[in-house]
Parts: C-alpha cells; structure tokens; sequence
C-alpha cells in the first residue's frame, strides 16, 4: 500500500506540498507515482527564479520504460532546487517525501490552493484510479 | 568478447586492401589525421567467425516463431533478396542516366507505383519514404502544405487516438502541429461524441490506424471520415495494420485522403534488425501535387525520374537519393509472386490465423481485452489478473517464453491495455508451430501459479539472463574505451 | 497460395475451433459497404524462376558501366565476408533488438559499430544510425537548434551536398527553422573564412561544416570550427567515413572539435543500389547526448553479472516521450549498419587507410591524364579527396550522354546546381578504379571532347 503522509497535501496529477514555515513549499511526487514510474534514471528541474502558474509543466522525471512531466501545483516562483535528485535520481524512488524533493517555491501572494487535496482525499483518489 | 579485444597491433588483411604507395603525404599536413582510429585489427576469419556467432546469438524469422504485434514477422522471401541483389541492381549509380542505365530499374519502381494504387485505391504513389516513420512524416506534411496552399493556416491542431503509436504524435509535432488526443470507447473503437466535441476550425486532420493498435477493425470510420471532412481536414491512414485488411477493404474507399505502407511488414521486406523500411505514401485526389519526389513517369521513350521542375508544388526531398530502392525491389519481386489471388489470401490467412490463436489461449485461460471483438490480423490479451495473484507480470511472461524458444508478443503496448500482450502470428505459420505456441503460453501460465519465480528470473536459457537496464542508462557505457 | 503454409484440413479445423463455417465471417465486422469489390487489375501470379527471369531481363538493361561518378554515392570495393554474413537470416530477418536477450548479436554488434563510428569522427558517442546523410543532417540541425535555443536559423554553405540542402529544408521548415545560405568562393571551390565577417554576431544556432565539401574540396574545417564557437554556434561536421582514415576527425577540429557529426554511411560496404538502403550516422559529445534522436545500445550486465547489451536511454523516443520525443524516428538501418560494422572490421584502421590513400592518388592521376587534354582544366586550385571539378570548352550534358551510349559514366553535371560555374562537370575515382580503366576514361573522354569542338564549329 503507498504511503501518504498526513501532514502534506496533493494534486490529482500525483505531486505532493509541504508548507514551510519561511512560507515557501516544497513539492515531490508521491510515493505511488514514483512506483508507477519505477527506477528513475533522470531528472530535469527548472531553472531558480522561473515563474511558475499553477499547471505549468516544470519538471520532467524519467525511468526506463517510462518519461513523465510534472506540474507546479501553484504559482509562484522557483525559490531552490535539489541538485542532489539530478545526481541521484533513486532518491526519488527511496524517499520520495523526503531526500527525494524535487524543487521549493515562493507561492504567489493569494495563489488558489483550493485545488489541493487532503491525504484523506488523495487516499481516495488513488482507490478509484485502481 | 567484444571485435575489440581480438585485436593485434600490427595484423591488417592485405587481401581486402588496395595496394598503394605512400598516400599521407599527399593531403597537407593541416588537414591530416594524426592518430588512426580504433578500429579492431583482425584477420579475415576472425571477423567471419565473430560476426558468425553474434548472429547465433539472436532469435529472427528464420529460427523463430516472432509473433510480434504491430511488426508483422512474416516470412522474408530468399528469392525476393536474391533478385535484388543482381550486380546490374546492385552496381547501378544513383545519378546514372535513367535513359541509358536505368530502364529496369524504374520499370520495376513504375509498376511498385501503380500495384500499390491499385491495393490501396489511392490515387497517387509516392515510393521515396525510407520507413514507417518517414512516411508518416510525408503525409502529415502534405496535408501541411495542402491548408497552407488555401491560405488555411488557422489549422493548428492533429487529431490522435490515444491508442495510436507513439510515431503518430511525435510527426505531428516535426510537422509543427499541435496534438490532440482523442479516448477510446470501451468497445475499442474511436469516441465518436468526443471526436465531435474536438473538431472544429482548428482541425487540419487526423491520424488513424484501422485496425487499430487494439486489434479491431475501427467499424464506424465512415462516420469518422464524414466528421473530419465536414470540418475541412483530412485523414491519414497509418498502414501499420494493412496486412489486416490486403484485398478486402482499402484505405481509399474507407474515406482516407493520405497513407503511408510499411514494406517491411506488409510487403515481406527485411526487418533487418531495425530497418531499413520503406514507407511508400499515397494519396487522393487533393494531395497529388503534394507528394514527395522523386517520383517514377512513363512516357514513350521509357522511365523518367519526375522531380521538383516537374512536380513544383511537392513537398521536397527526403533522402538524398530515391529512398531504399533495393528494399522497393524486394517488394516489387513479393507483390509480382502474390499476384492477384494471393495478395488477396494475405488478410484472409493473418486473420484465420490471429483468430484461431486467439482462441486457443482463451481456452487456456487467458484473458482477452476485447473478449466480444473478432481480432483482426493481431489480438490482445491481459495478465493484469495473473500479475496480480502470482507476481509475474507480462515483462516475466514475455522473458519466460524466450527460454521455450518463441520470440515475446509485443507487451505493455499499447498502453491503454495494462499488463498486455499485442499476439500477431501473420499468415506464414503453420497450425502446428500455432498450436505449440498455445502450448508453451499454458506452460508458462501453470509456471506462474506454482512457481512464479522461474518467470521472475527468465531468461535462463539465453546467451545472459535479465539485463540490468537501470544500470545502462545511469552508468551510461555506449562507446568501448578498453 | 504463395508463402501460406495451410491445407485445407488445418483450414477446417481451425475454422471449427474458431466456430465459423468460413473464413469471410471473421470480416464480418468490416460494414459490407466498405468491402472491395474491384479487384483490380494486378497482374498474376508468378513463380521464382518466372520473376527471376524478369528481374535478370531487367538488371541486364540497366548495364554495368564504367563508372566515375560520386556526388555523394561512392564506388567501393566489398569484401565478400560482408553481405554473406549481413545476409544471414539472423540478422535479415530479425527485428528491433527489444527483447534484449534474445537479441545480443545484433546488440552487441551495435555497440561495436557505435565505438567504431565515435573513434573514427573522433566523437564522444554515437547512436546506432538513422536513414540516410542527408536525414541525418536533418536531425542533427533540429538537435542543433533544442540544444543552442538562442535560435533557429542554421547557416549552411553552399558547398554543402545540394540535395542535403533540399532535404533538410524539407524536414525542418515546419518547425519554424530556416537555412541561411553562406556563399562559396568560385574560383577556388570552398568558404572563404574571410567572407564569415559578416556574419559574425549573428543569430545563428548552428553552423554545417562539410568535408570534403560537395565538390570535393577540402575546407578549413579548423577556422571555420573555431569561428563558430566564438560565436556562440553549434558547429556541425558533415564527413565522408572513408576520407576520415585521412583527414582529421571533426572532433578535434580547431581545438575541442565540432559538436556533432554525421555523414552518409555508404562507403562502408554499401552497394550502390541506386541510392539505397544506404545508411546516416549521427555522433555527438557527451554533453549533448540526451539531444541525440535515434536508437542508442548501451552496456550492461545480467542478473550474474556477465556483461550483455541493451537500447539504452530510450526514454528520448517515441514509442514512450510520444510528442516530446527527440524525432519520431523507429527504427534505425540495421541491416546496414551490420554489413558497416563487418566492413570496418575487415579493413581495420591501415585497411580503410589503404582505401582512402588510392582513392585519392587514383583521383590526382585521374586529373592529371584528363587536363593533359586540350580544353579541360581543373576548376578549382585547392586541396581535394577523391572528387574534382573540370572546367571543359564543350557543353557538358551532350558529352555526357555520348560517353554513356560507350558505357561510360564520366561525372556528374554541375549545370543544375551551380549554374554559376558553367561547363563544369566533377568526377570522381576510387580504388576500385585500375590504371587500364583511367587510361580507357582518358582515351574515350579525350575523342568525345575533341568531337564535340568539331561539331560546334
């Protein structure tokens, strides 16, 4: 069974958010993407001071048998990356909401969260897709 | 062992160089290579001998079942190679007088032309694309041209099946178009309601594959057809599956403005292990002008190549030369042995054939994807029950039947089916060779249930077992250093 | 029934398992009104010995002539190991090597030719080849151009093969891409590194570096790679594989080297076929390989640890980036790229030396016997490979076709594509090419152009 930490929230397209508390968010994908994908071989990030919109495609994470883009769950800009996934794309695989982050963001003042899912309703989610 | 690691310093084959007096000195020194490559230093027969056992080492047409969907593996006639291969064919220039040193050839290329109008009720012929791939690139850029030539340029946006091969919507975009997908009903088919919810000013046309990637002939494609046109694009036929459908339907009488032929699969080319192909375009009647040359013309004094002064409105060139003509010999040679009758005896016997075998591993206790359709000259089947309860998925299904001796089905495409098997046995099997290939997929199946793991550690039988291939792409190693 | 292997016996018996009475009910679901009725009018049914005659009939009308023409299709000699072994249906009739374990001939054999390829260009890596040198330039300037985004306008010289040119305009102009022509000097055949004054600073993506260039001409490859680095360009070498055991790879020229490098393949053991299969190599530096468009094999181990071969980074193609891919390239050549690998094993590194050096000594007494004729003159003064331009005081296409009525093919006419030049015609000779078949070109030659400047007078 993936886990879902309760503490973070999460989009439909399978990212997670953690909200700091200088304000800025930390974004991943989930426990269950990173098991659909498998091994990851490769991870592109965006650039540091890019502006996202929520939707945006930002990252893109690759497996063998597998490519796929990630979206920005907010709008804001790209305040850090985890140069340590880039070097080490298993990171993602081994510990997808922690070592494996993939970017921080400064969310835009009012950016709309109300897309946003609560684990319990990530859970669900992930009961109807299977 | 690699070439590499058979080489001597030192040890040439005199046999297979020119004599020659000192050569380096003649080009200046600034242009000069300082330090020869590494290439292996062997004798003949170690060559021979190296090459020899490499190729022992892969399973092909001629030493295995290869029921590889979507890649139609039928038998490659020898003769159509032989033939092909004539020193007058093989020695001939690409820039040699057509007039003079020529006339067999384009006779041979002219009639490949009008054979393939008249199989697939196309209007014109265009034999110069050199693959599947090529060829879909030249179809989508003359429906490109054709709305640029009206002044259309509002025409944004290709219309794609989500089930359609990846080649589809990567053309798309080369061709500087925007993809949009179109779902798949549960039946198979095309979603008719979405398809009309999606046309519109923006549509310059659609990519389809009839029957398509999921085994099953596209029955509303009619409706399809009315649709597109009514919004003014075009449709393009990816022939992928034409093997499916040879003689008893063509792509111009379902309504198709533009297709594209694989040679290779439909027409007993070579797969060579990867190419070449040949991906031969046809179109009707509002596309003819676009067409890719070089083309091949008749008048009374003979053959003539038709190029861009007498074709100015055609899309260009796409290799330098006319394409993989000794591919098109190939075919051209297959189509004259079929003839009539027996070009019309391909779709009948790859569908008895793909039926019949679909069948039997129904009876087995495989699961079909669309267990209420007839298949086409391919079927799918799901392990996702079997993945499931045993562990094994369709990757340790498709390793495990290796080690009986059959080349794997096509798996995990295409992806709308999960944990699938794309079967195409053509029609150059024999029932028997069927018949055991039922056999072995029900030994396998009974593997799984007892002992998962003898899949999960498939192949055991092969030259190497399971290749570590996260390791290939994260200690990337393409190029031997020594 | 040709190539289908049932009785009627097994018909039945599979009909019956099937449970249909015939074999039309499994179309059934094709609606009745889409059905062919027309049968055409295909011709019948022949059998191998019937088309064998035909095809011999046909082969024989196209002749073997004496051949000096290259323009980008050379004339080598094949050891005859290469096609027996290419031929073998191992390899013939195998397909992408996608099952990996089943497929470690053809696959390791890739590796082998990737190696081979990189070490003589003189690049990183190499992918395991694409249709043709002119697809292949195709793809390396829309690599060029997701590489170096500051543009997408790539300056390609006129010196560079004319139906390159076409072909690649054809296959990237959709994309928004443009080819900016850069002008060739005519008395002396190749870039002037002078005349690319003007054009630095400018917004360029990449620049196409031929050599030997279209007519046979070297260029300054080391100037003309260093300029494009100053100026923030990609550069492109576009190679003939059987010069490079000569001349200096594209990756070392001026200093670090180009970024990427195709060529045509054909030398390589291909026969010249009229035009095809022949087969495009694509090499890259490492940096860029992600860019790289094409099947890739890579090395790996198995489950015990024994070394094996696999397609590596295949998350770049199609069949999984879909719209995202590098190209929507499948396949690759392999067939050709086998009898390639073979090839070069064969010669080895003296061996293709060999090759080279008496192409280029047979061309430079080629020139010698042919300017020794009233009215021919070498056009261009500069260093070339095994290609030269003659200036002739007759029209070139009469003499042509005189010389073909005497089975021989004397060059190719530079009229269509370089106007400019007038009565130009280039020829080309390779080792396959014997003192006595010089000696019959020169003879024939010098009596066609002797007649032609009678008959005009």
């Amino acid at each position: 069974m993936s886990n879902i930490p309760e503490e973070l929230q999460y989009t439909r397209s399978h990212e997670w958010i953690r909200q700091n508390e200088d304000g800025t968010v930390s974004v991943g994908i989930t426990d269950h993407a990173q098991d659909l994908l498998g091994d990851m071989v490769f991870v592109e990030l965006p650039e540091p001071g890019r502006q996202l919109v929520a939707g945006d495609e930002c990252v893109v994470v690759e497996s063998v048998k597998a490519a796929s883009d990630v979206y920005s769950p907010l709008t804001g800009e790209v305040v850090d990356i985890n140069e340590a996934v880039v070097e080490g794309p298993e990171l993602i695989n081994q510990d997808p909401y922690g070592e494996g982050w993939l970017f921080r963001l400064q969310p835009q003042e009012g950016a709309e969260r109300e897309e946003l899912m609560s684990a319990g309703a990530y859970q669900e989610l992930l009961e109807f897709e299977t | 062992m690699l070439i590499f690691e058979q080489s001597r310093s030192g040890r040439t084959n005199p046999t297979q160089a020119p004599r020659i007096d000192e050569a380096r000195h003649a080009v200046p020194q600034r242009f000069r290579r300082r330090q020869r490559p590494l290439l292996p230093e062997v004798s003949e027969m170690q060559a021979v001998r190296h090459y020899t056992r490499l190729s022992q080492q892969n399973y092909s047409i001629d030493t295995h079942f290869y029921p590889l969907g979507s890649c139609t593996m039928k038998y490659n006639p020898r003769g159509c190679h032989a033939l092909a291969a004539l020193p007058g064919f093989l020695g001939r220039h690409p820039h040699a007088p057509e007039q003079t040193h020529g006339q067999g050839v384009l006779a041979c290329l002219f009639e490949l032309q009008e054979i393939l109008k008249q199989v697939t009720g196309m209007r014109g012929v265009s034999l110069t694309p050199m693959a599947g791939a090529q060829g879909e690139f030249a179809g989508v850029a003359m429906i490109r041209a054709y709305h640029r030539e009206r002044g259309d340029g509002e025409r944004r946006e290709l219309l794609v099946p989500d089930a359609a091969h990846g080649t589809n919507p990567a053309t798309a975009i080369m061709c500087g178009y925007d993809v949009r997908e179109i779902p798949t009903d549960s039946a198979g088919d095309v979603d008719i309601e979405a398809l009309r919810r999606s046309v519109g000013p923006r549509t310059a046309g659609i990519m389809l594959t009839n029957p398509s990637t999921l085994g099953v002939f596209e029955r509303r494609i009619r409706e399809i057809a009315d649709i597109i046109h009514s919004a003014g694009g075009l449709l393009y036929y990816d022939g992928a599956n034409l093997n499916a459908i040879l003689g008893k339907v063509r792509p111009g009488d379902m309504g198709f403005d533009v297709i594209h032929l694989n040679l290779h699969k439909t027409f007993a080319t070579p797969h060579g292990g990867g190419g070449p192909g040949a991906g031969p375009v046809g179109v009707g009647e509002r596309l003819l002008p676009f067409l890719p040359v070089p083309m091949v013309g008749r008048k009374e004094e003979g053959y003539y190549w038709l190029t861009e002064q007498e074709r100015p409105r055609s899309i260009g060139r796409l290799s330098a030369h006319m394409g993989n003509v000794g591919i098109l010999l190939r075919a051209y040679i297959y189509t004259r042995m079929l003839g009539a009758e027996g070009m019309e005896r391909i779709a009948e016997f790859a569908t008895l054939n793909a039926n019949y075998l679909m069948v039997r591993l129904a009876q087995s206790g495989f699961e079909m994807a669309f267990p209420e359709r007839l298949a086409s000259h391919e079927f799918i089947l799901t392990l996702k029950r079997e993945a499931k309860q045993t562990g094994a998925n369709a990757m340790d299904f498709a390793k495990r039947l290796l080690d009986y001796g059959y080349h794997a089905p096509t798996i995990y495409f295409p992806l709308l089916v999960p944990e699938c098997f794309l079967i195409e046995p053509t029609e150059t099997e024999d029932k028997a060779t069927l018949d055991r290939f039922a056999e072995a997929m029900s030994a396998v199946l009974c593997e799984a249930r007892t002992s998962p793991e003898l899949l999960k550690q498939a192949p055991c039988t092969l030259p190497v077992k399971r290749l570590d291939d996260v390791k290939a792409v994260r200690e990337l190693d393409v190029v031997w250093k020594g | 029934m040709p190539f289908i292997p049932h009785t009627a016996d097994e018909i039945r018996e599979m009909l019956a398992v099937i449970g249909v009475q015939e074999v039309e009910e499994l179309f059934a679901e094709i609606p009745s009104a889409l059905r062919s009725r027309d049968r055409g009018e295909l011709p019948p049914a022949l059998n191998e010995m019937e088309i064998g005659r035909l095809m011999r009939e046909r082969a024989s009308q196209d002749g073997q002539p004496l051949c000096f023409i290259g323009a980008g299709a050379y004339e080598h000699h094949i050891p005859a190991a290469v096609w027996e072994i290419a031929a073998r249906g191992e390899f013939y009739s195998a397909y992408t090597p996608y099952q990996a374990e089943a497929s470690q001939g053809t696959l390791q054999l890739l590796y082998e030719f990737q190696t081979m390829m990189a070490s003589l260009t003189g690049m990183d890596i190499s992918n395991a080849s694409l249709y043709d040198g002119a697809s292949a330039l195709a793809e390396a300037v829309l690599m060029a151009v997701r590489i170096n985004r500051k543009s997408k306008r790539i300056l390609v010289p006129a010196t560079l093969h004319p139906a390159y040119r076409q072909v690649v305009h054809t296959i990237v102009h959709n994309q928004g891409i443009e080819l900016v022509e850069l002008p060739y000097c005519t008395d002396c055949g190749h870039i002037v590194p002078d005349s690319l004054q003007r054009f630095s600073g400018g917004d360029f993506a990449a620049l196409v570096i031929p050599q030997p260039n279209f007519f046979g001409v070297l260029e300054e490859v080391d100037t003309l790679a260093e300029w494009a680095r100053a100026n923030d360009m990609l550069a492109i070498g576009v190679v003939n594989p059987t010069a490079l055991a000569l001349l200096s790879p594209p990756g070392e020229w001026g200093g670090p080297g180009v970024d990427i490098a195709c060529g045509e393949g054909q030398p390589l053991g291909m026969p010249l076929a009229s035009g095809g299969p022949y087969f495009g190599f694509l090499c890259c530096r490492q940096s860029h390989v992600r860019q790289m468009p094409g099947r890739i094999v890579g090395r790996t181990v198995d489950s015990d640890g024994k070394p094996g071969y696999t397609l590596t980074l295949q998350a770049r193609e199609q069949h999984i980036r879909r719209s995202k891919a590098t190209s929507n390239i499948c396949t690759n050549q392999g067939l050709m790229t086998t009898a390639a690998t073979i090839y070069m094993a064969l010669l080895g590194p003296a061996g293709l030396e060999r090759v080279a050096g008496r192409c280029h000594l047979a061309t430079r007494r080629l020139l010698e016997r042919l300017t020794a004729i009233e009215g021919v003159k070498p056009l261009f003064d500069r260093p070339f490979f095994h290609e030269v331009v003659l200036a002739l005081d007759v029209p070139v296409q009469p003499l042509l076709d005189r010389l073909a009525r005497q089975q021989l093919l004397a060059g190719f006419n530079l009229q269509k594509d370089y106007p400019e030049l007038g009565s130009a015609l280039m020829v080309c000779c390779t080792e396959t090419k014997s003192d006595a078949d010089l000696e019959q070109f020169a003879t024939l030659f010098g009596a066609a152009v002797d007649d032609l400047r009678r008959s005009r007078c």
